[in-house]
């Protein structure tokens, strides 16, 4: 069996008045999709800055393969309805190279491929203020994908969009999943998504976790500000 | 008209100043730095006048402080939340002391006129080769920074996600702005550089679709503006400010109507 591509070992972390985990332990296996479920202000922004090294914890270890390549795809963005750039553009902005305005050929073939991958090809011309927000979302992962990681972690992705764009972009993400063998951190309120879409799933609730297969979640059981929490998404 | 030294040099000043204004705007634009533009051309003056006072070349005072305002800025506003607020307590204290300057060195006031509004007629050969080599060296930096300044000016949240350092881009940049406004000061006006900072890049924005069109669009349309205001001043013998200001709105509302029409 491979070793798993993250392990977190007894992890304890907490700001000075906060105490957030004691004694965490998981692991994410290569090619596995986890959803990261808590209520707001559980700590599940702050547990995605431990893993990206933002934070140090105060006990305990956060191990990766040494192969390991983040993309992280974070909640908010500043892109109005004014945005100028293309789709096509904007995911280009991560492309950092040599640091000149000309891009390589290389380059040019990489950002085809990210856009293809994300089903972007045929919007890559329209402007970002003018594209939905499910497209929006698509182009901010296909520029995650640019730098072309094996472990991508989406923050709250699905968060302000309608439930069939939902399901659209958890299938997308569930193809690069299998296309690309990549694995998923998904955090989310959204426990449907995270049943239907993911293997595993991480649960934060003060001062407790839990971490199973998604097979087994009951959502009946579940902490009530999570079955609430998808209503006040949906209200967005 | 261009027998003349003084045009001659007005018109090499212009280009450069309209290349530098138009390329650095864009991005001013995409930060939304419009307000400190304003704010550092306000200082510009305050710069100018001290230059008057203790007697060296106003371009010097300028840059002088409009680099050390600029700094100021980006030490008191790293956090976007105090920004304006800080932005206008330096914009207030640096435009007394551009009156204090003013006042104690015992200028006329047409001199405060030709700081604030610009002058056409005030520029030497030797003062072009120096807008010159500032702009050069303004563009050169830019283009050896262009893709991380790109990124976190467009995207600052996407870039920080992939660890672009966005507190080391926003002063380096503070400086490219501060460097700009003062160059730009010298054609138009300190009171009015923030227009060839802000009008032609926002007629970019609304034309443009990637990054290089955006840029040569600000660039044309701020040619355009201060080649026609040259020329129309030269001709009418109105101000020049007048006539770049004039046509950079007209411009800025066509594109702001083709917009529109795009919807």
């Amino acid at each position: 069996m491979t070793a798993p591509l993250l392990t977190v070992d007894h992890l304890s972390f907490g700001f000075r008045d906060r105490p957030l985990y004691e004694d965490l332990s998981f692991t994410l296996p290569r090619g596995s999709m986890t959803s990261l479920i808590g209520a707001n202000g559980v700590g599940k922004t702050t547990l995605v800055r431990l893993l990206m090294g933002e934070l140090q914890p105060n006990a305990g270890t956060i191990t990766f393969t040494a192969d390991m390549k983040l993309g992280y795809v974070p909640q908010f963005r500043n892109i109005d309805s004014e945005f100028p750039l293309t789709i096509a553009s904007f995911v280009q902005l991560n492309q950092l190279g040599h640091g000149f305005p000309w891009h390589t050929k290389r380059e040019k073939v990489a950002l085809h491929q990210a856009l293809a991958q994300t089903h972007l090809l045929e919007r890559r011309n329209l402007a970002m203020g003018r594209a939905s927000g499910g497209e929006k979302q698509k182009a901010y992962l296909a520029q995650a994908l640019l730098t072309q990681p094996n472990f991508l972690i989406l923050d709250e992705a699905t968060a302000s969009l309608d439930v069939n764009t939902k399901e659209e972009l958890m299938g997308l993400v569930k193809e690069l999943n299998e296309t690309l063998g990549l694995t998923v951190l998904f955090v989310t309120h959204d426990l449907g998504l995270a049943k239907a879409y993911t293997d595993q799933y991480l649960l934060l609730t003060p001062g407790h976790y839990e971490m199973r297969a998604t097979d087994q979640m009951d959502i009946a059981t579940m902490p009530d500000e999570l079955k609430s929490g998808e209503e006040e998404e949906a209200a967005h | 008209m261009f027998t003349y030294d003084f045009m001659q040099n007005a018109w090499l000043a212009a280009t450069f100043i309209a290349i530098t204004t138009g390329i650095v705007g864009v991005f001013v634009t995409a930060r939304g730095m419009s307000f400190l533009a304003h704010t550092l051309s306000e200082v510009g003056f305050a710069g100018a006048a001290f230059a008057v006072f203790v007697a060296i070349r106003p371009l010097d005072g300028m840059l002088l402080f409009t680099i050390l305002a600029s700094l100021t800025v980006g030490k008191l506003s790293v956090k976007q939340s105090r920004r304006e607020a800080s932005i206008s307590a330096v914009s207030s204290v640096f435009i007394g002391l551009g009156i204090l300057f003013l006042s104690l060195s015992n200028e006329s006031s047409s001199y405060a006129t030709t700081i604030l509004f610009g002058s056409i007629i005030g520029i030497s050969r030797q003062d072009v080769w120096q807008l010159v080599a500032l702009a050069a060296g303004v563009l050169l930096t830019m283009g050896f920074g262009y893709r991380k300044l790109a990124f976190d000016s467009f995207d600052a949240v996407g870039a920080r996600a992939q660890g672009v350092r966005g507190n080391w881009i926003s002063i380096y940049f503070l400086l490219i702005l501060a460097i700009s406004v003062s160059i730009g000061a010298q054609i138009v006006g300190s009171l009015l550089v923030f227009i060839l900072l802000t009008l032609p890049p926002s007629v970019a924005k609304y034309l443009g679709r990637t990054l290089p069109q955006m840029l040569v669009i600000s660039v044309a349309a701020g040619l355009i503006g201060v080649w026609a205001g040259l020329a129309l001043g030269y001709l009418t013998n109105w101000p020049v400010t007048f006539f770049i200001a004039a046509i950079e709105f007209v411009f800025y509302f066509i594109a702001l109507g083709v917009h529109r029409l795009r919807d």
